[in-house]
């Protein structure tokens, strides 16, 4: 352990915040699609991959980082609303494996249909000139990037909150994710509900595939161990609580940052530990609440 | 107000509703009287629009046949439902629960002034608004159901099973509701296991007995004839 100072392990601190944003933002969406419609999304990597390719693409059209970055998760939330509405909707009441299925199906389509187009070799995607080079934070100097990464994220899940907790709106999604049926029973469509949650749990994906883009190789295959990752957060953090996401996003993003500092050939082992502790000390996750799955 | 004609419903393979017939009146309490498993919830489900397999006609308020038609759009006719065990959301604030009833009423604009109607008229409620609603009693979850159903301002109420597992002393809160909402004009079809109380409400009731309506009468009629009480509804 020697030569771990105490700027090492605060700078090491906030690589694993940075870490961990790409997990919330995935979290959050994989957690709303499930808490309200019971749908487990396997095809969620894939809609972060769309959106990281759809990022080098506007990118190639527009040369503007800032307009990309607003149209992608557009974009993929459209797609998001198109798959719902036409692919998954005629599932619902069937049980968890319909859908389940569905999408483990139209993630390898999707995949390949990546493929055909923009072909096996990785695409770049550059951090922005004002986005690149380093700050002083006091304990030395960090990634500028990764900062706006924590800052984007903070934005989104605030945005977030105040959506499901201050207005109308976010009360039914509330209510729904409990009881759908008297939601029904007071006026509301519910399926508007399900369809706008699902196209915002998939445009937050794909907002986080184009703003991990300068950091992870933008591939293919990239949403295959994202989503793997999103699904060991979900389940720390509670399945269908955003708290719960948000909370576990960080945490784990923490745990994997420390670890590869203090033993580093355990790092990429130490997010299922973690993920076998709490389910040992609290099957729910943190923030979920028992019997979710009725 | 409502009609329904030759009302069938099933459950997976089970029959349950097995042609039913039955009118509610403006302004009329009408309560719907049987045995445990004899279909009750069922035809309120089924009038409601959450059983999916189902056949008949019913119309409301003047309206074509809206068997097919999704539950929100009967909401919206006016037709307001409290389902069996309260279903109140147990997480959220009494006052969240009260703001859900009106999330689709042309009534959200006085969301405030609603409230704080329903705050009078339901005392037990008004010192709880901040309350999250597991924590309150049965019965007052109970009164939150229904205030909750009575926000938006419905034609017509339906009432599975409102009495259950409540203390007598809110029981009779319950009833005397039920009439002042009478005399204020609103309709409400009514199920219940609390016979006498039903009848001494009921302008009209229906015994159902295994999916078939067996007898349709007036509450007095009823409430005098022990013996049919006796066959039809002895738990």
């Amino acid at each position: 352990m020697n030569g771990i100072t105490l700027e090492l392990f605060v700078m090491q601190m906030f690589t694993g915040l940075a870490l961990g944003t790409v997990f919330v933002l995935m979290a959050v969406g994989l957690s709303l699609i499930f808490g309200l419609l019971t749908v487990v999304n396997f095809a969620h990597g894939a809609f972060y991959m769309v959106g990281a390719y759809v990022g080098v693409f506007l990118m190639g059209v527009t040369g503007n980082f800032w307009v990309s970055l607003v149209l992608v998760p557009i974009v993929v939330g459209t797609l998001g609303l198109v798959i719902e509405r036409f692919l998954v909707r005629p599932l619902y009441g069937r049980g968890i494996d319909y859908p389940l299925l569905l999408t483990f199906g139209l993630a390898l389509v999707l995949v390949e249909l990546v493929r055909i187009i923009f072909g096996l070799e990785g695409q770049s995607f550059d951090v922005p000139e004002v986005l690149s080079g380093a700050v002083n934070i006091g304990v030395g100097y960090f990634p500028l990037y990764r900062l706006f990464l924590i800052g984007v994220t903070s934005f989104i899940v605030f945005a977030l909150w105040l959506f499901i907790e201050k207005t109308s709106y976010g009360l039914i999604i509330r209510a729904g994710a409990r009881d759908p049926e008297i939601v029904r029973i007071l006026g509301v469509d519910i399926s508007k509900v399900w369809l706008i949650v699902f196209a915002i749990g998939t445009g937050v994906a794909g907002l986080a595939g184009v703003l991990a883009a300068p950091m992870r190789s933008v591939i293919p295959d990239m949403g295959s161990t994202v989503l793997v990752e999103a699904f060991v957060v979900t389940v720390v953090g509670g399945m269908g609580s955003l708290v719960g996401a948000v909370v576990a996003g960080m945490l784990v993003g923490v745990v994997v940052a420390m670890t590869s500092l203090f033993w580093p050939s355990l790092a990429d082992l130490s997010m299922f530990v973690l993920m076998a502790v709490v389910l040992l000390v609290r099957p729910q996750g943190l923030f979920g609440q028992k019997g979710l799955m009725g | 107000m409502l009609n329904v004609e030759n009302l069938e419903s099933w459950y997976d393979r089970s029959y349950i509703v097995q042609g039913i017939s039955l009118r509610v009146g403006k302004g009329e309490i009408v309560s719907i009287i049987g045995r445990n498993g004899a279909g009750k919830t069922t035809t309120l489900r089924t009038i409601m629009g959450l059983v999916p397999k189902c056949k008949g006609v019913v119309t409301f308020d003047g309206s074509d046949n809206i068997i097919d038609e999704p539950t929100h759009t009967r909401f919206q006719r006016g037709l307001g439902f409290v389902p069996e065990e309260r279903r109140i959301v147990p997480a959220l604030t009494v006052r969240e629960n009260l703001r859900l009833g009106l999330v689709s009423s042309d009534l959200k604009s006085k969301e405030d002034e609603i409230i704080e109607e329903i705050a009078v008229s339901f005392p037990r409620l008004k010192e709880r608004l901040d309350q999250i609603a597991e924590t309150m009693s049965g019965g007052e979850q109970q009164m939150l159901a229904i205030a909750r159903a009575l926000a938006s301002d419905p034609k017509m109420i339906m009432l599975d099973e409102p009495s259950e597992g409540i203390m007598p002393v809110l029981v009779d809160e319950m009833f005397e509701l039920f009439v002042r909402l009478k005399e204020q004009g609103k309709t409400i079809l009514l199920v219940e296991q609390n016979v006498e109380r039903a009848l001494e409400v009921s302008d009209r009731a229906y015994i159902l007995d295994q999916g078939i309506i067996v007898r349709e009468s007036t509450g007095a009629d009823l409430l005098a004839d022990k013996e049919i009480q006796e066959k039809y509804c002895a738990v």
